[in-house]
């Protein structure tokens, strides 16, 4: 039945020059058997699918990094420029009018070097956090696993992060502060700082998808966060002894206070390692908790989203 | 040879949130907030639990299909198809059941899956064929066909929000054209697009199924299908009604929605609401009142409905829409709209609504849906769906327009002009 009388004939002529990719029919034998069945409980990541997935995690990443900066003129360099632009809030409002700069060598490298892993976590969290709702025609349309959203998301943020490290270098190179030995511990303590992003991350995108009360209390959570890690723009010594003991609670804070002494080449004294030992526990037991959560309430994504 | 698709006894629930009723106190309404803050607390853990409130979407559904088949699945909004897709695509997992898939599976539930606006071209080809389960050496080597395809080669490195919808339907079909998994899942993707866009895209799906790809295709376009599929599969209400030949089950299919939906009588139809009065009856009468069994294009359209309510309701709203076939509202009445009153007393009562000089196209079919609420708070009394089917003829005034629907489910009269020429 010609749809469209008059036209029809002129389309069957362009479509019998449609170029046709040829076929290959393997032989069904070889082709792999995938089963759908309903499961319950809590599993692990299935690490091979995601393997098989890595391209798509590749792309997801680049989309990320590429829709960030479309349309600006700054582009990439809006990455460097948000952390300096809440380096000099606290340079300014903390260190010279609160006088805590007094004692720190160079409280602008110091700060920095608080605020650029702050920042790197912070926007793991929530861009991951918000990662599967922002996908949501993805999520109900189309399958791969769900834990790419979020990861992609961190993997962009750790991008941003990289290159806002060469800006830290550079602050270190002008102002002659050369790094000790201890550099080599800094993709250790960047390692840890991604893993706790990511059980955190994976875990509130989970929880967005069911209840959205979840997104407005990362929104400001987030807030209230940053003031619970004073290690960002505060010297050690100057917080009471008790809030030194719990402050570690917060998985982040032991990780930040790690990586500025490593890229500082800092003394370690006991209270680091202490800091370092109690948020790196938090960090992964958060990842762990994050990553079954995930699992075991991803299969309902896209009936709940 | 092995089977390319195995469900058996796939079935999947749904819960419904559940719904308020009647008024309360404060302490009853805070502790019903907090009973659904611990259900909901508690639904995090244990999300899409089969419980009271809910339905099975699909039920029970069991079906073998063979490499190289073609399959249309038929059956009404509502019966199950897009979630048996969405089973079969992993999008969601079956309640119970167990489906066994041979080979690769691409579905194509709509046009452009994961294109984004900000992108230019080359990226979201890149993006959309990996999210479709391309690997990049793939999309390498069919780059240029897809290029070319689309047609869009100058604007290969512009941000997808300017092509033109045209271009844009283009380029995401010429993604998936060049998908080649071993079995293929496509889903209403041919109602998009222009005629042109829609002949390639059944050209394509012929020559896929020739070279033995195993397809699943569900339309709402009859005619298709049999061109399409050698296969067909019925469903409704979730349970699988029928398997046999494509022209079998589509003839069958159109037998079945046309007596069913024929009937005047309502009381047996699908509904929802809370039932404290019922759409009963709906009948299309002539301005002396006689039934009609053929609506004439133009002609003015009166529909009794016949209502039985159990209690007396104050402030009813009553809206009736005429749709087409393909589920495309036309047009309706509203009593709430126009600030017609309407009280329902217990028992039988009947309505009619009168529209004005309806022109649908001649040869459509038309059905209707059926709406009764509380004005008051928006209770929702009764709903129903694609009832009462009336096929549309012309008379002397309409002889000289086409019965093709593609050219619009509304007519009214036009003329064309010239406004300018070379010369």
């Amino acid at each position: 039945m010609p749809r469209w009388p008059g036209i029809s004939e002129g389309v069957a002529s362009v479509n019998g020059t449609m170029d046709v990719p040829a076929a290959i029919v393997p032989a069904p034998e070889e082709l792999p058997l995938t089963v759908i069945e309903p499961r319950s409980g809590f599993s692990a990541a299935d690490v091979q699918e995601l393997w098989r997935y890595r391209e798509l995690f590749y792309h997801l990443t680049l989309r990320e990094l590429k829709l960030r900066y479309k349309q600006t003129i700054l582009g990439v360099g809006w990455s460097l420029f948000q952390p300096l632009a809440t380096v000099l809030v606290f340079v300014v409002f903390i260190g010279y009018m609160g006088k805590t700069a007094e004692g720190i060598d160079n409280y602008l490298l110091y700060v920095l070097l608080g605020v650029l892993p702050w920042n790197y976590f912070a926007q793991s969290v929530q861009n991951g956090g918000n990662s599967l709702i922002a996908n949501e025609r993805l999520v109900t349309k189309v399958f791969f696993p769900r834990l790419l959203l979020p990861l992609s998301n961190i993997g962009s943020a750790t991008v941003d992060f990289l290159v806002a490290l060469g800006l830290a270098a550079l602050v270190m190179a002008v102002s002659g502060v050369s790094p000790g030995w201890s550099l080599l511990a800094v993709p250790l303590i960047v390692a840890m700082i991604f893993l706790t992003a990511v059980g955190f991350g994976v875990l509130f995108s989970a929880l967005i998808v069911a209840q959205r009360d979840f997104r407005y209390l990362l929104q400001f959570g987030m807030q209230l966060w940053m003031f619970a890690t004073p290690c960002i723009y505060l010297p050690v010594t100057t917080i009471g002894p008790t809030a030194q003991k719990i402050l570690p609670l917060n998985p982040i804070y032991g990780l930040i206070l790690a990586f500025r002494n490593c890229v500082l080449g800092l003394p370690w004294t006991a209270y680091e390692w202490y800091a370092l030992g109690v948020s790196g526990t938090i960090g992964l037991l958060v990842l762990v908790v994050g990553l079954l959560y995930f699992r075991r309430v991803e299969r309902t994504f896209a009936d709940t989203i | 040879m092995k089977h390319a698709i195995r469900a058996e006894n796939v079935s999947k629930f749904y819960s419904v949130g559940m719904t308020a009723t009647g008024s309360r106190n404060l302490t009853e309404t805070l502790r019903h907030s907090a009973g659904n803050v611990y259900r909901k607390v508690k639904s995090l853990l244990n999300p899409g639990r089969v419980g009271d409130h809910g339905f099975w979407a699909v039920n029970d559904v069991s079906f073998e299909i063979q490499p190289g088949e073609a399959v249309g699945v038929i059956g009404r909004n509502g019966a199950g198809k897009s979630t048996l897709f969405k089973l079969l695509s992993r999008i969601t997992e079956p309640t119970k059941g167990r489906i066994e898939l041979r080979g690769r599976l691409g579905s194509l539930l709509e046009v452009g899956t994961g294109f984004h606006q900000e992108l230019t071209g080359r990226e979201n080809i890149y993006l959309s064929g990996s999210i479709l389960g391309m690997t990049r050496r793939e999309i390498n080597s069919k780059f240029d066909a897809i290029v070319q395809f689309a047609e869009i080669d100058t604007f290969l490195d512009t941000p997808v929000k300017r092509y033109s919808s045209g271009m844009y339907v283009r380029l995401a079909f010429g993604v998936i054209a060049h998908l080649e998994p071993e079995i293929l899942i496509v889903d209403e993707v041919l109602a998009v697009g222009d005629a042109p866009f829609q002949k390639r895209c059944i050209d394509r799906m012929t020559q896929l199924t020739q070279s033995g790809k195993t397809i699943l295709f569900v339309s709402h376009n009859m005619q298709q299908i049999p061109r399409l599929c050698k296969r067909g599969i019925m469903m409704d209400r979730g349970k699988l009604m029928m398997q046999g030949t494509a022209t079998e089950v589509v003839q069958a299919y159109m037998d079945r929605l046309l007596t069913d939906a024929r009937a005047g009588d309502l009381h047996e139809k699908p509904r929802t609401g809370d039932g404290r009065a019922r759409f009963v009856g709906l009948q299309l009468v002539d301005g002396e009142h006689r039934p009609l069994s053929v609506f004439t294009c133009g002609d003015d359209m009166r529909i009794r409905l016949t209502i039985d309510a159990k209690t007396n309701l104050a402030d009813v709203g009553v809206m009736v829409v005429v749709q087409t076939l393909d589920g495309l509202r036309v047009v309706s009445g509203w009593t709430k709209e126009i600030e017609y009153p309407v009280d329902l007393v217990p028992g039988e009562q009947t309505l009619e609504c009168h529209l004005k000089g309806v022109r649908i196209r001649p040869g459509q079919t038309i059905m209707f849906a059926l709406r009764m609420e509380l004005n008051g708070n928006g209770a929702i009394l009764d709903q129903l769906d694609n009832v009462a089917v009336y096929d549309v003829v012309d008379d002397e005034r309409h002889h000289h327009l086409s019965a093709n629907p593609d050219q619009g489910a509304f007519v009214c009269d036009y003329e064309w002009r010239r406004i300018s020429s070379q010369q």
